[in-house]
């Protein structure tokens, strides 16, 4: 993965290689004939994994810190508690790994039982060390995660991304294309501010025609342990999740509300499924992780015709 | 040895902060919001520079969504959020046609509007120009860096929340910070605990601590802990001056000691 120029155009865009910024790229022949146009080989090759893979959920969101990551580690906890289910998750937040925290897996080995996690995080030797990357190598690392990581027989691989909608979606996207990727789950939290670029997202889904499982409206409410009264730490100053859904048409799979004690768990490395399993943010995770495979299951595997679409 | 870069647009800038974090929704946008809220009540003239271009928060926190973007002799014209023109703000929500239309774009499309936000925005004299950017350590953030490089930024603030899987990410940016050069002014601890509004019961909604101890452990003077206070966002939401409106509210001394700590650093009369 060498470095590539700073005005690089871009490996399939008609300047490719002709460009006054490709004078000395190490890959300025290979663009100019025109050979970044043709399909990339690793696409083949990722669909060939892909094949062991039965279900591809991405975790999507256009903001940060609206919970992506916390929900795709329960998301992964919660289908693996079925020890029958064989599941997978894969970070693809290259500068902001954090799953391996969230799954309490720093610094060890990364497989547990029926449930295997990839990041690049478990890459890095010193949790200060910055994965300062340019989009081309992000990109590359991407491309090994699908086309290299021995997944084996999986029935869920959730793949967790970082916010916005740049290289590494667009790369996820591309690389999993003709793998067939069942769906989208797309997190937000109700103020205006996430909702504003959550919108960016749903477009981003349309434009690449991702097919939306739902949305999921993440710190919704805070009820005070003390007196148990409810409060919008995030008001829904423009109707919320809800307002959103309804008026784009799009699934609401549920609210889950601001419990303090799910940071402590993924603080800790611990699901926290297991440790407050009384708790309404429990309850709301698991009827949205309930619909989530009941969306998966109305679509069968690759090659096969979609049940009652 | 560079040769001294054209100063150009920024020539009439007297001080370039950055607001950076490695994690996403801390608050960027938030502080460098309300900085340039206080910094103006000091009686500052400020400009925002927005490079978080897939998710730019800025316009509607300060009420300016949906206003265009004139072309003058000397570049584009930023937006003016106030009658007194002390706060403008240029941001890639102006250049959207649709305000839900999404920016996909790769690295080096990045790089180049941000080269160009940073060398053909005709800002004028001002005193501070803040750079709010996206969570991460990529593109965005080495292209800001190059362009401002020649132009001795003053530094960067950087932002986290208390809880480990921030400050988790936070610690690689304080390593991008260093290894790119750029000196960080100070850390700052957002969303530190929650005041229940019925019964005044402080939580710590997203843990406790990770702010102040990063701070230590990276040796970078901490600047405060701003709890979390949903007046705060309400008046975001609405693109309100939250300075103006809650001088009573917990998050205000934390950000008014954040105004304080940077005008500090830069007493009038040195530039």
């Amino acid at each position: 993965m060498e470095e590539v120029p700073h005005d690089c155009p871009g490996a399939d865009s008609a300047q490719a290689g002709r460009g006054a910024s490709c004078q000395g790229c190490p890959n300025q022949r290979l663009c100019a004939s025109g050979a970044g146009a043709a399909a990339d080989p690793a696409i083949e090759e990722i669909k060939e994994k892909m094949k062991t893979v039965k279900h591809k959920i991405l975790v999507l969101s256009g903001k940060g810190g609206v919970g992506k990551s916390t929900f795709s580690a329960h998301l992964a906890h919660g289908l693996a508690e079925d020890e029958n289910t064989q599941v997978a998750l894969l970070d693809i937040d290259i500068c902001g790994p954090s799953i391996p925290k969230i799954m309490g897996l720093e610094g060890e080995q990364f497989l547990e039982d029926n449930l295997g996690v990839m990041s690049v995080g478990f890459l890095l030797s010193s949790p200060d060390d910055a994965v300062i990357w340019r989009g081309p190598k992000k990109n590359g690392m991407i491309k090994q995660f699908l086309r290299d990581v021995d997944w084996g027989e999986v029935d869920y691989l959730i793949v967790d991304t970082p916010p916005g909608t740049s290289d590494e979606h667009l790369s996820v996207v591309q690389y999993l294309a003709t793998a067939h990727i069942d769906g989208v789950v797309i997190i937000t939290t109700p103020q205006e501010v996430s909702l504003q670029d959550v919108r960016k997202e749903i477009s981003f889904c349309h434009k690449v025609k991702l097919p939306i499982i739902g949305v999921v409206e993440n710190m919704s409410g805070f009820i005070c342990p003390k007196c148990q009264r409810e409060s919008q730490i995030f008001p829904p100053t423009t109707g919320g999740a809800e307002a959103m859904c309804q008026d784009l048409k799009i699934p609401l799979l549920g609210k889950v509300p601001l419990d303090p004690r799910i940071g402590k768990s993924c603080d800790k490395g611990q699901s926290f499924l297991v440790e407050a399993p009384d708790s309404p943010a429990t309850v709301a995770y698991r009827s949205i992780i309930q619909r989530i495979q009941e969306f998966c299951s109305q679509r069968l595997p690759e090659g096969e015709n979609l049940v009652g679409s | 040895m560079e040769a001294a870069a054209e100063p150009g647009n920024l020539a009439g800038v007297r001080h370039i902060v950055l607001v950076l974090s490695g994690k996403g929704g801390v608050g960027k946008s938030t502080i460098s919001t309300e900085l340039a809220l206080a910094l103006r009540h000091a009686g500052k003239k400020v400009g925002i520079l927005d490079v978080d271009l897939c998710g730019p928060s800025i316009p509607r926190m300060l009420r300016a969504q949906g206003r265009a973007v004139h072309q003058g002799d000397s570049g584009w014209v930023p937006v003016f959020v106030d009658r007194e023109q002390s706060i403008s703000l240029m941001s890639v929500g102006f250049l959207l046609e649709q305000p839900d239309e999404a920016v996909v774009w790769r690295g080096p499309k990045k790089n180049a509007l941000i080269k160009q936000f940073v060398s053909d925005v005709a800002w004028g004299q001002l005193d501070y120009l803040l750079v709010d950017t996206p969570p991460g350590t990529s593109d965005e953030h080495m292209a800001v860096v190059d362009a401002l490089r020649p132009h001795s930024p003053l530094g960067a603030l950087v932002v986290t929340t208390p809880q480990a899987v921030s400050v988790g990410d936070v610690r690689r940016e304080l390593t991008f910070c260093r290894k790119v050069g750029l000196r960080v002014i100070g850390l700052v601890e957002n969303m530190s605990g929650f005041v229940c509004p019925h019964c005044s019961e402080c939580t710590n909604v997203f843990s406790k601590g990770g702010g102040e101890e990063l701070a230590r452990h990276a040796s970078v003077p901490f600047l405060g802990s701003v709890p979390l206070d949903p007046e705060l966002t309400r008046s975001l939401e609405d693109g309100r001056d939250f300075i103006q409106d809650f001088p009573d509210s917990p998050a205000f001394p934390a950000l008014s000691s954040i105004a304080q700590k940077i005008l500090s650093e830069t007493p009038a009369g040195l530039s």
